[in-house]
C-alpha cells in the first residue's frame, strides 16, 4: 500500500516536474527560513482576513442584486413589511433572514473587513517601529502601504453596497466633500454618481469596484508584497548568532507550513466566534436609503473616523473669520477640502516615504536585515507614537458624540478640548516617548556595565553595605550594543578651498538638519573597552559602589564634552 | 569615541556590532517532549483531540443549518439561533485544525534553529553590463540608438501612444456624467404656491397643525408622485425642517420678514457643510445640530452657524398660508441648497422667481 | 537574567484584563422588554385635591403654588396636561435635583396613585393632552414597519436608530428608549418634554405614535445578528473589533510564537 502510494506520487511529481520544472521552485522553497516571533504575524493577520473576505464574498455576491430599481418589500421582517427599497437593500434583507448561514456569512464579511484594515494598521505600526522598512524594502513598505489605502476603498465601495440610511448618508458627505473640491468638484460629483446626488447608477458602479477593481489589485499587490518578502527574506529580531547576513529561524516546511496555515485556520476560527454572537452593521435598523432622514451615531466604519473627526473638529468660523472663502464668485471650502483632503493626503504621505526621510538622515546605504528595537532609535519611536496620538485623537473626535453620551459630557467641549490637543499632545508623545527611550538604552547601559542587581546585600570589613551585581552573560549583553549608533551627518563646506560654491550643498544641508534632529542626542552603546574597564573594576561576582557612580559621571562628561565639540564641527 | 566621520556613509552591509563579537547562536534547550515519550505521546493526543473538535464544529454546523431550514425566517429569535448556531460550529470547526497544526508545530516537529546565509541584492557587475549590453543591442536592432536617430518615428509613436486611450476614457467618462447640466443643484421643486407636505406620507401642513414648539420634517407636496429615482433625487434638495417659535423668541432677519409665518420657518434640512440631513432640533434653545460633524444653527436668528465646521447659515424656505389654511412656499430657495462647490455663485441665473417643479422629466 | 524571563510572561495580564472587562460590559447590550401599558383612569374630584397637596408640598418650591411658574427657573405648568406629569413624575424626571435643560432619570418617588392625583390636579388648571388609553399604547395594534418610517424621520436622529439614545449640545443628550414604557413613549411624542420638540396628533398621529411604540417594542426581540454592542452604530463595532476580534487573534499569536516547554 504504502509502496504504492509512493510510486503514485513519485509518478506525479515527475509528470509535473516534466512540464514546469517544478521541482528547482520546491528545492528552493521548501526549506526557506523563516524566524519565529509572534509579531510577525500580524501581517498574516491582515492576509488571512482578506482571504476570508474573499470567500465570504464569493458567498454573497450569489445572493446580492447590485441594482437601485425599486422594490416594496414582501419578505418576513416585521419592520420592514410593504416598506419602499432598492433591489440592493432587498436582497441584503433577503441574505439576512431567508438564506440560513446567510446572515452569519455577512457578519463573516463585515467583521474580517474592520480586521483586515486594523491588522494592516498595526502589522504597519510593528514595521515602522522596529525598522523593518529600511533598505533593501523601501519598495515592499510602499506596496503595503498602497495595500492599506486599497483597503480602505474596499472597506468604503463595500459599505455602501446594502444601500441604507447609514450608508446612503456617508456616500452623502463623500458627495459633498467632492463637490467642495475646487473646479473639478461638481463635474466629479455628476461623473461619479450619472447625475444628480443619488441617481441609479452608484451602486452598480460601486459594486463593480468592490469586487472587481479593488480586490484585483489588493490580490496583484499582495503578490507582489509575498515576492518581495521571498526576495528579501524575513528580517529577524537582534540576538547572538543573527547578523545582516543570515537568517536565522525554522524552514516553511513543515514548521510554517503548519504554523502558518494552522494560524489561518484559528483568524477564522475567531472571526467565525465574533460573527456568530455579535451583530454587525444592523441595515434593518437603519432602513432603505432615503435622503432625508439621519440617526444619532451616524458614523463611518471605523477606518474612516479619522477623516470624520477632521471634520468635526475643523471650525466653519476661526477667531471671528470664516474657513469658506468666496473669491470673484468662486466658493472655496476650507472647511472641507482641507480636513477631508489635504491633511489626509499630508498625513498618508508623509508615512508613505518616511523610509526615504530616515534614510536622508541616516546616510546609510547598506542592507539592513536585523531590526532595530524601538528604544535605540528614540527619535523614530517618538515620530511614530506622535503619529499614534494625532491618529487616535482624530478617531475619539470622530466619535465625539458616543464618548460625549457614555461619559455624560458635552461634545462642544470635546471637540474644543480637541482642537488644542491636535496641536499640542502629538509633540508632546513625541517628547515623552524619546525621553523614555533614552531613559531605557542608559539602563541597558547600565545593565551592561554593571549587571543584574541579585537582591544579595554584602557588608564589608570596613562596614560598607553594597549589593552584589552578577555580571551579563554574552547573549544578554549582545543584545544590549549591537545596535547602529548613528552620528550626525557631517557635510562638505559650501565653498571648496579656492572659494567656488558647490551645487547640492542646499540638499545635503537639509540631511544635516535632519541627521542632527535624528541623532544630535543618543546614548552611545557600551564599548569594548568601557565592559572591560568594569569588569575589571568589579572583579568576578564584585560590589561596586561610588566609584561605579563616579565613573558613569566621567563617562557622561566625557559623552557631553563630545557632543559639544560635534555642534562646534557643525556651526564651524 | 570616534569623531562623527560619516562612518556609516557606505555602500555594504556592516554589522553594528560596535567592537563586540558576536556571541552566536544560544543554546538550544530541548522540550519535555523531546526527551520524554510520555509527553511525546500526550503532546500527539492533544492534537488528534482538538483534530477531533474540528470535525465535531463541522456536524454542528451541518446539523443547525438543516434541522433550522424550516424555522420561521420572521422570528428574530429563529434568525439568532441559526446564525449562532452555525457560527459555532464554524468556530470550532476551524478552530481545532488550526489550533491541532499549531500544537503540532510546537510541540512535535523538530525544532532546532536554522540558519540560512544572505547574498546582497545587487546584482553582480558582470550581470549589469550584460543587462545593458542587451539593451544597447536591441536599441541599435530596432533602428532606434546607434547612428540614425529617427526622431519622427519616436515622436509619432510616443504621441499615438498618448492619446490613444482617450479613444476610450472620452466616451468612457463622457458617458458616465449623463447629461453633465450641474446647474440642477441649483433648483428644487420648490416653487410658489406649493404646498407643505408630511416626510414621508405626503400629508399636506395646515398652519394650525404647527403648534408651538413643533417640528415637522416637509416635502414638497407632489413628491411622492414623482418615479422612484427622482423622488429620491429631487427629495436630497428639497427636504425642508418646519419650525414654530414663539413669536417673540424669533429674531425676523432683514429682508425676510415676510418669510415666517406668527412664529413658523421652514429651512433647508440640508446641512450647508457636506450635506448631511441637519435634524436635532432642541426646541428649548432652538439650536439645531446636524450629527454628522455637529455643525449647530441657530433657528431663532435665521439659522446662522453657533458652533462646528458649516460657515453658512441653512438657506431659508420663504412661506406663507394659502386660502385653505395650508402652508405654501413663496419660491424657491434663493441660494443652491446644501454644501458648499466652486461655482455655487456661478451660472447667472440666481434661482428665477417662477421656477415651478421640475421633477417630472 | 531571571528575572527578565519572569517579568515576560506576565505580558499578557493587561490585555486578558481588558477582555475580562470587556465581557463585562457585555451585559450593557442587553435589552430589557419594555413593561406593559397602564390604563389611565378617571379623575375624581377626590383626587384632585390630593393632587394639589402633594404639588404644594413637593413642587411649589420652584413651578409655584399656582403652578405658574418663575422665570428661568421652572415653566408655568397650565395647560401641559396630565400626559406631561405623567411622564416628567411617573419617569422620575421630576421633581428634579437641580434646574437645567436636561432632566435626569431618578428613582420614581411618587406612587402611580400618587402622579394620577398630581395630574389631575395640573389637568383641572387648563386643558392640556391627558394620559394616553391602554388601546392607543398597545403595541400588538401598531404596525413596526410604518414605526420605523416614523421613527427614523422624526425620532431617529436624536434617540438613534433603534432608541439606544445620543448626544444632543452642551452636554444634553437623548435618552435611550429601550426600557421606557409605551406610555411614557406616547406622552414625551405629545408633551415635548425638556429638549424635545413637542410632536403634536397633527404631525404624528395616534395611530402614528402606536406604530412607533410597536416598532420599538420589537426591539425587545433582540438583534437577529446577536448581541447588539449598544446599538449605537459603527464606533462600537469598531471597538469591539479591535478590542475582542485583534485582541484575542493577536493573544493566539503569542501563543503561536513562544517556544513550547
Amino acid at each position: 500500500m504504502g509502496a504504492k502510494l509512493d510510486r503514485a506520487a513519485s509518478g506525479t511529481a515527475n509528470y509535473v516536474d516534466e512540464r514546469t520544472s517544478i521541482g528547482g521552485f520546491v528545492k528552493f522553497f521548501a526549506r526557506k527560513i523563516f524566524p519565529d516571533h509572534w509579531s510577525f504575524m500580524l501581517g498574516e493577520i491582515a492576509l488571512y482576513s482578506f482571504i476570508i473576505l474573499l470567500l465570504s464574498g464569493v458567498f454573497l455576491t450569489a445572493f446580492y442584486v447590485p441594482s437601485m430599481t425599486e422594490v416594496h418589500y414582501e419578505g418576513p421582517f416585521a419592520t420592514m413589511h410593504g416598506v419602499e427599497m432598492t433591489e440592493a437593500f432587498a436582497s441584503t434583507l433577503k441574505t439576512s433572514f431567508e438564506v440560513p448561514g446567510g446572515l452569519l456569512i455577512r457578519q463573516i464579511h463585515h467583521w474580517s473587513a474592520l480586521l483586515f484594515i486594523a491588522a494592516i494598521l498595526v502589522h504597519m505600526c510593528r514595521v515602522f517601529f522596529t525598522g523593518a522598512f529600511r533598505k533593501p524594502r523601501e519598495l515592499n513598505w510602499l506596496v503595503g502601504f498602497t495595500l492599506f489605502v486599497l483597503g480602505l476603498a474596499a472597506g468604503f465601495t463595500g459599505y455602501s453596497l446594502p444601500d441604507d440610511v447609514l450608508s446612503g448618508n456617508g456616500l452623502r458627505i463623500i458627495d459633498g466633500i467632492i463637490k467642495g473640491v475646487p473646479l473639478i468638484g461638481t463635474y466629479t460629483s455628476y461623473w461619479l454618481f450619472g447625475g444628480e446626488y443619488p441617481g441609479v447608477d452608484i451602486i452598480p458602479r460601486l459594486f463593480t469596484a468592490h469586487i472587481l477593481l479593488v480586490p484585483g489589485l489588493i490580490l496583484a499587490l499582495i503578490a507582489l508584497h509575498l515576492f518581495l518578502v521571498f526576495l528579501h527574506k524575513h528580517t529577524q529580531y537582534p540576538g547572538g548568532g543573527r547578523s545582516h547576513r543570515n537568517v536565522v529561524g525554522l524552514p516553511l516546511f513543515p514548521v510554517y507550513t503548519a504554523k502558518a496555515g494552522g494560524f489561518f485556520f484559528v483568524v477564522f476560527g475567531i472571526v467565525a466566534l465574533v460573527a456568530s454572537v455579535f451583530t454587525i452593521n444592523p441595515v434593518w435598523n437603519y432602513g432603505p436609503y432615503d435622503p432625508s432622514p439621519v440617526s444619532a451615531g451616524t458614523q463611518p466604519d471605523w477606518y474612516i473616523l479619522f477623516v470624520d473627526g477632521l471634520l468635526r473638529m475643523w471650525p466653519g468660523w476661526l477667531f471671528g473669520l470664516p474657513t469658506e472663502w468666496e473669491l470673484w464668485g468662486y466658493t472655496l471650502s476650507l472647511n472641507i477640502i482641507l480636513p477631508a483632503v489635504i491633511v489626509p493626503a499630508l498625513f498618508f504621505g508623509i508615512i508613505a516615504l518616511y523610509p526615504w526621510i530616515e534614510a536622508w538622515a541616516t546616510g546609510d546605504r547598506g542592507e539592513k536585515h536585523v531590526l532595530d528595537r524601538p528604544r535605540n532609535v528614540p527619535v523614530r519611536t517618538g515620530i511614530g507614537v506622535a503619529f499614534i496620538v494625532f491618529y487616535v485623537l482624530l478617531v475619539i473626535e470622530g466619535s465625539n458624540d458616543i464618548v460625549a453620551n457614555l461619559f455624560h459630557l458635552s461634545l462642544n467641549d470635546i471637540t474644543i478640548f480637541m482642537q488644542w490637543a491636535i496641536f499640542l499632545l502629538p509633540p508632546l508623545a513625541f517628547w515623552i516617548t524619546k525621553r523614555i527611550c533614552l531613559g531605557l538604552q542608559r539602563k541597558d547601559r547600565e545593565l551592561v556595565l554593571h549587571g543584574h542587581e541579585t537582591g544579595t546585600i554584602v557588608r564589608y570589613e570596613h562596614g560598607e553595605y553594597v549589593e552584589v551585581h552578577e555580571p551579563l552573560d554574552a547573549q544578554e549583553t549582545w543584545l544590549r550594543v549591537s545596535y547602529e549608533n548613528y552620528t550626525p551627518l557631517e557635510i562638505e563646506p559650501e565653498r571648496n578651498d579656492h572659494g567656488v560654491a558647490r551645487n547640492g550643498y542646499r540638499w545635503d544641508r537639509f540631511k544635516q538638519r535632519l541627521s542632527r534632529f535624528y541623532f544630535e542626542e543618543r546614548i552611545e552603546p557600551v564599548t569594548p573597552a568601557e565592559l572591560e574597564a568594569a569588569r575589571h573594576h568589579h572583579g568576578g561576582a564584585s560590589a561596586h559602589g561610588k566609584s561605579d557612580a563616579a565613573e558613569a559621571e566621567s563617562a557622561d562628561k566625557r559623552l557631553d564634552a563630545e557632543w559639544n565639540e560635534l555642534d562646534g564641527d557643525a556651526k564651524k | 569615541m570616534s569623531a562623527p566621520d560619516n562612518n556609516h556613509e557606505h555602500d555594504s552591509t556592516t554589522d553594528p556590532a560596535n567592537g563586540h563579537e558576536n556571541p552566536g547562536l544560544p543554546y538550544h534547550r530541548p522540550r519535555r517532549a523531546d526527551q520524554d515519550p510520555k509527553a511525546d505521546k500526550k503532546a500527539e493526543r492533544q492534537v488528534a483531540a482538538l483534530f477531533g473538535i474540528s470535525i465535531l464544529g463541522t456536524v454542528i454546523a451541518l446539523w443547525a443549518y438543516f434541522s433550522m431550514n424550516d424555522a420561521d425566517p420572521g422570528e428574530v429569535s429563529e434568525i439568532q439561533q441559526v446564525n449562532m448556531w452555525i457560527g459555532l460550529g464554524l468556530f470550532l470547526a476551524m478552530i481545532g485544525i488550526g489550533l491541532g497544526a499549531i500544537h503540532w508545530a510546537k510541540s512535535l516537529m523538530r525544532d532546532h534553529e536554522m540558519v540560512e546565509e544572505r547574498h546582497e541584492l545587487r546584482s553582480s557587475d558582470e550581470s549589469r553590463e550584460g543587462a545593458i549590453q542587451h539593451l544597447k543591442d536591441g536599441a541599435t536592432d530596432s533602428g532606434l540608438g546607434g547612428v540614425k536617430r529617427r526622431g519622427v518615428l519616436k515622436g509619432s509613436l510616443i504621441t499615438a501612444l498618448a492619446i490613444a486611450p482617450l479613444a476610450v476614457l472620452v466616451p468612457q467618462i463622457g458617458n458616465m456624467g449623463a447629461d453633465w447640466n450641474v446647474s440642477k443643484f441649483r433648483h428644487t421643486m420648490w416653487g410658489p404656491g406649493v404646498r407643505l407636505a408630511r416626510d414621508p406620507d405626503g400629508a399636506l401642513i395646515r398652519a394650525a397643525d404647527v403648534t408651538i414648539g413643533s417640528v415637522f420634517h416637509v416635502i414638497p407636496d407632489g413628491l411622492n408622485d414623482l418615479d422612484h429615482h427622482y423622488l429620491l433625487q429631487e427629495k436630497a434638495k428639497a427636504v425642508v425642517l418646519l419650525v414654530r417659535l414663539d413669536p417673540q423668541d424669533l429674531n425676523l432677519q432683514e429682508g425676510r420678514e415676510d418669510w415666517s409665518f406668527d412664529g413658523i420657518v421652514a429651512y433647508s434640512k440640508i446641512c450647508t457643510h457636506v450635506g448631511c440631513p441637519v435634524a436635532l432640533y432642541e426646541q428649548q434653545t432652538h439650536h439645531l445640530l446636524c450629527p454628522c460633524h455637529q455643525s449647530t444653527f441657530d433657528v431663532a436668528n435665521g439659522a446662522k452657524v453657533v458652533f462646528g465646521p458649516a460657515k453658512r447659515p441653512l438657506p431659508q424656505l420663504p412661506i406663507a398660508v394659502d386660502d385653505e389654511g395650508y402652508i405654501v412656499a413663496q419660491a424657491d430657495f434663493d441660494e443652491p441648497i446644501g454644501p458648499s462647490y466652486w461655482d455655487r455663485l456661478k451660472g447667472g441665473d440666481s434661482v428665477p422667481a417662477d421656477t415651478s417643479e421640475e421633477g417630472g422629466h | 537574567m531571571h528575572a527578565i524571563a519572569r517579568r515576560r510572561h506576565h505580558r499578557a495580564a493587561p490585555l486578558l484584563l481588558v477582555l475580562a472587562l470587556l465581557a463585562l460590559i457585555t451585559g450593557i447590550a442587553a435589552v430589557a422588554a419594555p413593561s406593559t401599558a397602564q390604563a389611565s383612569t378617571e379623575a375624581s374630584a377626590d383626587d384632585v385635591v390630593a393632587g394639589e397637596r402633594l404639588f404644594a408640598a413637593n413642587c411649589a418650591s420652584c413651578h409655584g403654588l399656582d403652578a405658574q411658574g418663575q422665570d428661568g427657573v421652572a415653566p408655568s405648568l397650565v395647560g401641559i396636561g396630565a400626559a406631561a406629569v405623567d411622564f416628567q413624575v411617573g419617569t422620575g424626571r421630576m421633581p428634579m435635583q437641580a434646574s437645567g435643560p436636561q432632566a435626569p432619570v431618578k428613582p420614581v418617588q411618587f406612587s402611580q396613585d400618587q402622579i394620577e392625583q398630581l395630574a389631575a390636579w395640573v389637568a383641572s388648571l387648563g386643558a392640556g393632552p391627558a394620559i394616553p388609553t391602554a388601546d392607543e399604547v398597545d403595541p400588538a395594534l401598531g404596525d413596526p414597519a410604518n414605526g420605523m418610517l416614523v421613527f427614523r424621520t422624526n425620532c431617529a436622529m436624536c434617540h438613534g436608530s433603534i432608541g439606544g439614545g445620543g448626544a444632543l449640545t452642551q452636554g444634553k443628550f437623548a435618552p435611550s428608549l429601550l426600557e421606557t414604557t409605551p406610555t411614557h413613549i406616547y406622552e414625551a411624542m405629545l408633551t415635548g418634554p425638556q429638549s424635545m420638540p413637542v410632536f403634536n396628533d397633527a404631525n404624528i398621529t395616534p395611530e402614528m405614535k402606536r406604530d412607533v411604540i410597536a416598532y420599538l417594542d420589537f426591539q425587545s426581540n433582540g438583534s437577529p445578528g446577536g448581541l447588539s454592542l449598544g446599538a449605537i452604530g459603527p464606533v462600537s463595532e469598531g471597538l469591539w473589533a479591535w478590542l475582542v476580534l485583534l485582541g484575542l487573534i493577536i493573544a493566539s499569536t503569542i501563543w503561536v510564537g513562544a517556544r513550547s516547554s
